[in-house]
């Protein structure tokens, strides 16, 4: 054959002579046609796997959570009622609690994540950077459980004795908000909770604002320099303005965290199904009536009422996290055309 | 004309001083809480540490006692979990950078992982719980590897694309051109390459996974006494630290705090390792 082909005279310049230009087929390198078919498929099968977690642990925990729903029905979400030995159960005060530590969280934990975005990306040395933003990330690495036992040992008496009182005494007094902060000085409750959940947040929102704030294209900080602004002015009229959806992103991000943040709230939360004006009043978050009561909920009806509570838990960070996701993207998006 | 004018200056400058000034503050007080929580436990976690804690088990109440079991179940509940989570979060993170990059599969997954990352712990325990523990019946060591596999999971998945996607093309190009197949480019070539970035995903994951104590609450539970049965419920320091620091019982308490202390230094350390060390050799 090949002997053949070596007598056939030399062809102008056409079709066959372009198709004889190919190498000959056993002088092709040859690599095995399965592997990388079979790699690709492989890693595609996993990466599916991730994407269909989400569905199955919504799943899993719909069909786990029926039995009450199917009893309480939609009354179950605006019921104040939680009694295993009557077997009535109501989530109602358990989301409140939830939404009510989180928000706290972020009154206090925004601005000060803003502060300290702001100090690591204009005022900061260069040398005190890396160190600095590395210690704000470290609180977020200190374990949950961690902050629990600090919270109810040492933060709460501190609580109870320094700042509750004072409080009382200033913004007890003030009219509309004053009912917030009525009633003895325990240490344990809600605000408590929502004090040491604010510095948990913090190293998110703090690091994913110090971030956005780095994207701000450096030309126009300095036109605004140039102008003869402040640090401030800059910060307040150039990076906000520029990075505002980022920055709502990141708040979001540090919601998401709260709600569901376990250990920490249940520490020193007080574990009480009630709703109350007052902050000092202990009470109830998702996370931890279940971290306090699943193992010891006994009756079908009453472990199925707590995986409804996981799966409301769920749902709500779900939507806020997505939203949060969606607006970084956004940003990072524009950012992308822009440059 | 000169003094409205300084007016406005000054009243500017001050703005700017005082907003300043308290963004300086807001650095302070999260220095100061980080302090004061590492200065807390040192105070009572130095005390409370002895040979005794390595030495012997979880003790019954009012008794004094040691971590042994539950450090030993910690770590190999953790190892187990990384030993799974590793490989599917590598694999899927070289899919999103390698081979799906900007397809809708990959948008998706990309998505849902970062959603993943942050979903509050104490669900993907109830989520094993009732996948898993409900089924077999009882808690178990492996429930717990499950549940914190879950969580380590988007995590490894995330670094490992971000660390991959800083691989220039043109060192995917030369492996091509010198005909090595997809595979090999990926596994020896840009992976290899990004070694330093993906180990530090490890570790931060490691970090991440070893302080977890809601999801062990309805996994692993507790064991008071010795267990190398993954299959039964296991010992491990953070439920230990929940249960002892709730307790009455002063014995307990010191050994919450002993337990807390080591907890933390180890995960502090994997992280700063983390970030110093492997950072080096990672792509910049």
């Amino acid at each position: 054959m090949s002997a053949f082909e070596a007598q056939v005279p030399p062809m102008p310049i056409n079709d066959a002579a372009m198709r004889r230009a190919e190498p000959p087929r056993e002088a092709r390198a040859s690599p095995p046609r399965w592997q990388d078919p079979l790699f690709e498929h492989t890693t595609r099968l996993f990466a599916v796997l991730v994407l269909v977690l989400l569905a199955c642990i919504v799943v899993a925990l719909s069909y786990a959570a029926a039995p009450a729903l199917q009893k309480f029905g939609l009354a179950f979400f605006v019921t104040d009622v939680w009694n295993p030995v009557t077997l009535e159960f109501g989530a109602l005060a358990p989301i409140y609690g939830t939404l009510v530590t989180s928000a706290i969280a972020l009154v206090i934990g925004v601005p000060v994540s803003f502060g300290i975005a702001l100090f690591l990306t204009e005022m900061c040395p260069a040398v005190l950077r890396r160190p600095l933003g590395t210690a704000v990330e470290l609180l977020a690495a200190i374990p949950s459980v961690i902050y629990g036992m600090w919270g109810l040992f040492v933060f709460a008496p501190f609580f109870a004795d320094h700042v509750q009182p004072l409080l009382t005494d200033t913004l007890g007094r003030v009219w509309l908000i004053g009912a917030l902060f009525q009633g003895a000085p325990t240490g344990i409750g809600m605000l408590a909770a929502g004090v040491i959940l604010s510095i948990m947040v913090i190293p998110f929102i703090a690091s994913v604002m110090r971030d956005v704030f780095e994207v701000v294209p450096p030309v126009l900080k300095e036109s605004a320099y140039g102008l003869g602004c402040t640090t401030w002015e800059v910060v307040r009229n150039i990076v906000l303005p520029y990075t505002r959806v980022g920055v709502i992103g990141g708040v979001m991000l540090g919601l998401g965290r709260a709600l569901g943040e376990t250990m920490a709230v249940t520490f020193v939360i007080g574990n009480a199904y009630r709703i109350r004006a007052s902050l000092y009043e202990p009470g109830n978050s998702i996370a931890s009536a279940l971290a306090n009561e699943f193992n010891e909920a006994s009756d079908p009806v009453h472990r199925a009422s707590l995986i409804a509570l996981g799966l409301v838990l769920f749902v709500l960070t779900l939507v806020v996290l997505a939203a949060s996701r969606w607006l970084i993207a956004r940003l990072a998006r524009a950012e992308g055309t822009k440059t | 004309m000169s003094g409205g004018g300084s007016g406005i200056y000054r009243r500017r400058l001050w703005v700017n001083r005082i907003n300043l000034a308290m963004s300086l503050a807001t650095m302070a007080i999260g220095m100061l809480f980080l302090l004061w929580i590492l200065a807390v436990l040192f105070r009572n976690g130095v005390s409370a540490i002895s040979p005794k804690l390595f030495a012997q088990m979880t003790p019954p109440p009012g008794a004094a006692g040691g971590l042994l079991n539950a450090i030993y179940g910690s770590v190999l509940i953790v190892a187990t979990a990384t030993l799974i989570s590793t490989p599917i979060g590598i694999l899927a993170g070289i899919y999103l950078a390698e081979y799906g990059r900007n397809s809708v599969l990959a948008e998706t997954t990309r998505f849902i992982n970062d959603i993943l990352l942050s979903a509050p712990s104490i669900i993907l325990g109830l989520f094993v719980y009732t996948v898993y523990v409900l089924y077999v019946g009882h808690f178990s060591g492996w429930a717990g590897s499950m549940a914190l596999a879950l969580i380590a999971i988007p995590v490894v998945v995330r670094t490992t694309e971000n660390m991959l996607r800083l691989v220039p093309s043109s060192l995917r190009e030369a492996a091509v051109a010198l005909g090595a197949p997809m595979w090999k480019v990926i596994l020896l070539v840009t992976l290899k390459a990004v070694r330093g970035g993906v180990i530090t995903g490890v570790l931060l994951a490691v970090a991440r996974i070893s302080g977890e104590t809601a999801p062990l609450l309805f996994t692993a539970l507790n064991n008071q006494f010795w267990s190398t049965d993954m299959n039964g419920p296991m010992a491990n320091l953070p439920v230990v630290i929940f249960q002892f620091a709730m307790s009455p019982f002063e014995d307990w308490k010191s050994l919450a705090w002993a337990a807390a202390l080591l907890i933390t230094l180890s995960v502090l350390i994997l992280n700063i390792l983390a970030r110093t060390v492997f950072r080096q050799s990672s792509v910049r």
